[in-house]
C-alpha cells in the first residue's frame, strides 16, 4: 500500500497530540508589538533600510512578540516621546485634534500592546539610535515608556546592524527572550571536496572551515561552555573521536580506545566526560563514557544490538537519550547515566534517529520514520517524561534537528535531490529559513 | 562477472488472481476509512466509481493478489513477492516469510525452485495461492588468471574476491553472501599464499536510507560478520583488518532497491 494514503490518519493522530506541550516551547499567546520604520537625518538615511530590516527581523525571529501587520500602522508615526499630543475635545468632547497619541496603536486596527520607535541621527561623526519601548495600553504617558536609549555605532551598514541588534536585544530581554546573535551553528560541508567542519553565525553569515582533514567528518557535539567541539571521523582507518577547540580548531588531546569504531561523542555539562558509541567490548557498537581526554573509560550498556548516539541531558546531566537496535529496528531510548531504568521513547514503529535535547532538559527533538518507509525522516519533538510528541516536518527528507540556545529554533537538514542543505524553523513549524547553499550541509550543532 | 542465463529457465505463475487497480485502490482507501475492520466488503464486487458498501455485506471469501517479480533468477539474486488480500485478517507466506499485512511486498533470496504459498484466512473462509521461482545456479569457476602476464596483488584481489550483499538493516550472511564469501576465502588463501606480506580490509557499507550514525554501526557489523565468516573458513584473521564506512562510501547514487542493495556490501581492499 501507498505509504502516503496513510498519511492524512497519521497528521490526524498528531495534531491530537500537538495541544499538549508546543505551548510550552513557543507560546501562541504572545504580547503584540508595533514597529514602524525608523527614521534618520542625514548622513544616517543610506543606513535607515538596513537598520529596519536588522531590528524587525531579530524581533519577530526570537518569537516572543507577535508582530502587528505593518499595513495598519498609522500615518502619523511618532519619532521621540514630545510626538504625542493628548486629543484635545471640543466641548461635547468630541475630537478637536488627532495627533500621534497611544490609542492609535493600542486600538484597532493595529491592536498592539506595544510600540517600539524612535529616530537615528550624526552625532560626533557617529551614528546614533534613539530608541524608545512604550507599553500603549497605559492611559497615562507617563506611565507608557518602558525604556528610552542611546545606542552608537559606526556610520556604516556595520553600524546600523549593531545598534539595531542592541535595540533588539533591549526589547526582547523586556519579554524573556534570548536573540540568537553571537550564537553561531557548526556543521558539516562537503563543500571542499571532503566533509569537514565548518562554523556559521546563527543567520547563516560569515560561513567558515573549521578542520582539514580530508576525510569524512560526521556528528559533531558542542560543550556546554562552548569551548570544545567533539565530532567522529571516518576514512582513515577505524572512526574515530576528535575534540578540538571551536575558536581556532586547534585539536585537543582525546585518547580513542582501540576499538574498530568509536563514534557519536557528546559531553557531560560539566565538559569533565565525553559519552560515546564504541566496539571496545567488541561488535557490534554499545554505549561507554570516559573522561574528557578519553580516560578513565566506563561500559554503559551491553547488548548485541547497535547502540549509537547517547546525548546527554544538558540540565540534570544524570540522564542520556540514544538510539538502539534492541528491540528491532532504530529506536529512541532514554537511560540514567549509570545504565540503570532503561526505557524506549518511541512506540517501535519505523526508526528513530539524531535525538538532541532541548536547553530545559525537558523535550527531545530527533528524526523519525514512523510509519513510512525507510529514508522517509521527518522532525518530531517528544516530551520525554509523558513520552507524547509532535511532528515538526513532514514531506522532505529531513535530519539532524539541533536546538537553538533560546529553546525556540532549531536548525536542521533536508534532502532535495542529491543535495542536503541546512535550515532554521521556530519549534511552532514558522519560519522555515535556508541558511546554506554551497555545496552538502549537514549535521549542525548550535552553541549553548 | 558471473555468465547468467546458464540453464534454461522455467516460469510458472499459478492462481494469481489481478484486480483491476480502481478496485484494488478503492479498497485500500475503505480500508483506512472503516479503520481496518474485519468485514470489508469484497472489492471484486465494487462498481466502477467506489461507492462505500454496507458494512453488513455477506461474509466473503478472502481475495488474493499474488506475484514474484522476477520469477526465475541465478542463485544470490533477489525476487519481490507482492500480494494484495481482502476478506482476510490472518495472511501467511510460506516458506521463511511468515505472517504478514494484508498487502505488502518483500524481498527473498531462494537459493533452490520455490513455491511460495499464500494462505489467508478470514471471517468468509479461507483460500490460498501460489508462485513458484526458479532459481539457475551462478558460475561456480572463478575467471581464470589472465595467461601470459604476471598478475600483481591488485588484479588477483579484484579478479579472486567479490562484494558480498546483505538485507536492509541487516548484517546477516545471506545465501547469496555465503556463497560469495565461500569464492572469496579461497580466493584469499590464494592472494595470501601468492602474496605473502599481503593484507585485506574488509569494509562495511550502508544504503543511503538510514541515518549516518546509525550506519556506522550497522556497516560496522557487516565488515566484522563477513571477516568472522572468512577466518572461520581458514582465512588467517591477522591478514584481515574489517572498517565501517557506514555511508559515507555510495557506488551508486540512484533511489532504487537495485542501487541500495550495491551499497549494501561488504567490499574488500587492500591493507596498506
Amino acid at each position: 500500500m501507498n505509504p502516503y494514503l496513510l498519511l492524512p490518519l497519521l497528521l490526524a493522530t498528531l495534531s491530537a497530540q500537538q495541544a499538549d506541550f508546543r505551548g510550552k516551547i513557543v507560546s501562541s499567546d504572545r504580547p503584540t508589538i508595533a514597529l514602524p520604520d525608523i527614521r534618520g537625518t542625514g548622513e544616517t538615511q543610506p543606513l535607515m533600510n538596513t537598520l529596519n530590516s536588522k531590528l524587525f527581523n531579530e524581533i519577530e525571529q526570537a518569537a516572543v512578540l507577535k508582530m502587528a501587520p505593518k499595513g495598519l500602522y498609522p500615518l502619523t508615526v511618532p519619532q521621540q516621546p514630545t510626538d504625542f499630543k493628548p486629543p484635545t475635545l471640543g466641548p461635547n468632547r468630541q475630537p478637536l485634534s488627532q495627533g500621534p497619541w497611544l490609542t492609535d496603536w493600542s486600538g484597532p486596527p493595529v491592536n498592539a500592546n506595544y510600540l517600539a520607535f524612535g529616530y537615528a541621527t550624526v552625532q560626533g561623526g557617529r551614528l546614533a539610535l534613539f530608541g524608545w519601548l512604550y507599553d500603549v495600553t497605559q492611559k497615562d504617558i507617563q506611565n507608557a515608556q518602558v525604556f528610552g536609549k542611546v545606542y552608537f555605532g559606526t556610520l556604516d551598514d556595520d553600524g546600523a546592524k549593531k545598534v539595531a541588534l542592541e535595540f533588539a536585544v533591549d526589547i526582547l530581554a523586556r519579554f524573556g527572550g534570548k536573540s540568537l546573535a553571537g550564537s553561531r551553528i557548526f556543521f558539516i560541508s562537503d563543500r571542499s571536496g571532503a566533509k569537514e567542519l565548518w562554523s556559521m553565525d546563527y543567520d547563516g553569515a560569515n560561513q567558515k572551515q573549521l578542520t582539514f582533514y580530508r576525510s569524512t567528518c560526521i556528528s559533531p557535539a558542542i560543550s556546554k561552555d562552548n569551548a570544545k567541539i567533539a565530532f567522529t571521523r571516518i576514512g582513515a582507518g577505524n572512526p574515530s573521536i576528535m575534540v578540538h577547540t571551536t575558536d581556532s580548531g586547534r585539536k585537543l588531546n582525546f585518547t580513542n580506545p582501540v576499538a574498530t569504531m568509536n563514534a557519536t561523542p557528546d559531553f557531560t555539562p560539566d565538559g569533565n566526560q565525553i559519552v560515546f558509541s564504541s566496539t571496545l567490548g567488541g561488535s557490534p557498537a554499545n554505549l561507554y563514557v570516559a573522561g574528557a581526554d578519553g580516560g578513565g573509560i566506563r561500559r554503559l550498556t551491553s547488548v548485541k544490538s547497535i547502540e549509537v548516539e547517547p546525548k546527554v541531558n544538558p540540565k540534570s546531566g544524570n540522564e542520556i537519550v540514544f538510539i538502539s537496535g534492541r528491540s528491532g529496528k532504530a529506536q529512541l531510548y532514554r537511560m540514567n547515566l549509570d545504565g540503570t531504568d532503561i526505557e524506549r521513547l518511541t512506540d517501535g514503529r519505523g526508526e528513530a534517529s539524531n535525538p538532541t535535547w532541548h536547553p530545559d532538559g525537558q523535550f527531545v527533538a530527533f528524526a523519525w520514520t514512523a510509519g513510512l518507509e525507510p529514508g522517509n525522516w521527518s522532525i518530531f519533538i517528544m516530551d520525554v517524561a509523558s513520552k507524547k510528541y509532535v511532528q515538526l516536518t513532514s514531506g522532505v527528507r529531513s535530519e539532524n534537528p539541533a536546538w537553538a540556545p533560546d529553546g525556540r529554533h532549531l536548525v536542521f537538514s533536508r534532502t532535495v535531490g542529491r543535495q542536503v542543505q541546512l535550515y532554521s524553523i521556530l519549534a511552532d513549524g514558522t519560519q522555515l529559513k535556508q541558511l546554506t547553499f554551497t555545496g552538502s550541509n549537514e549535521k549542525p550543532a548550535w552553541t549553548h | 562477472m558471473l555468465r547468467k542465463g546458464n540453464e534454461k529457465i522455467k516460469m510458472s505463475l499459478k492462481n494469481t488472481v489481478r484486480l483491476p487497480l480502481m478496485a484494488a485502490l478503492a479498497a485500500a482507501l475503505m480500508m483506512i476509512a472503516t479503520g481496518c475492520k474485519k468485514n470489508i466488503p469484497p472489492a471484486a464486487k465494487l462498481p466502477d466509481t467506489p461507492k462505500p458498501a454496507p458494512v453488513e455485506a455477506p461474509k466473503a471469501k478472502p481475495v488474493i493478489s499474488f506475484n514474484a517479480d522476477p520469477s526465475s533468477i541465478v542463485r544470490g539474486d533477489a525476487v519481490t513477492l507482492r500480494w494484495t488480500v481482502q476478506n482476510a485478517d490472518a495472511v501467511t507466506i510460506e516458506p521463511g516469510v511468515g505472517t504478514v499485512a494484508a498487502s505488502g511486498s518483500r524481498q527473498v533470496y531462494p537459493t533452490t525452485a520455490t513455491t511460495y504459498i499464500l494462505r489467508a484466512s478470514g471471517p468468509g473462509g479461507s483460500d490460498s495461492a501460489r508462485v513458484s521461482v526458479s532459481v539457475s545456479a551462478p558460475t561456480e569457476k572463478p575467471p581464470a588468471a589472465p595467461s601470459g602476464t604476471t598478475e600483481d596483488v591488485t588484479g588477483a584481489l579484484e579478479r579472486l574476491v567479490k562484494d558480498a550483499y546483505f538485507g536492509y538493516d541487516s548484517a546477516e550472511i545471506r545465501e547469496d553472501a555465503r556463497a560469495t564469501l565461500q569464492r572469496n576465502s579461497d580466493g584469499l588463501k590464494e592472494i595470501f599464499g601468492k602474496f605473502s606480506s599481503s593484507n585485506v580490509i574488509v569494509e562495511g557499507h550502508c544504503d543511503e536510507r538510514g541515518s549516518a550514525e546509525y550506519n556506522l554501526g550497522l556497516g560496522e557489523k557487516r565488515a566484522n560478520a563477513a571477516r568472522e565468516f572468512l577466518v572461520q573458513l581458514g582465512v588467517p584473521g591477522d591478514k584481515l583488518k574489517s572498517v565501517t564506512y557506514g555511508k559515507e562510501r555510495q557506488t551508486c547514487t540512484d533511489a532504487t532497491e537495485d542501487c541500495w542493495q550495491k551499497n549494501r556490501r561488504a567490499h574488500f581492499a587492500l591493507g596498506q
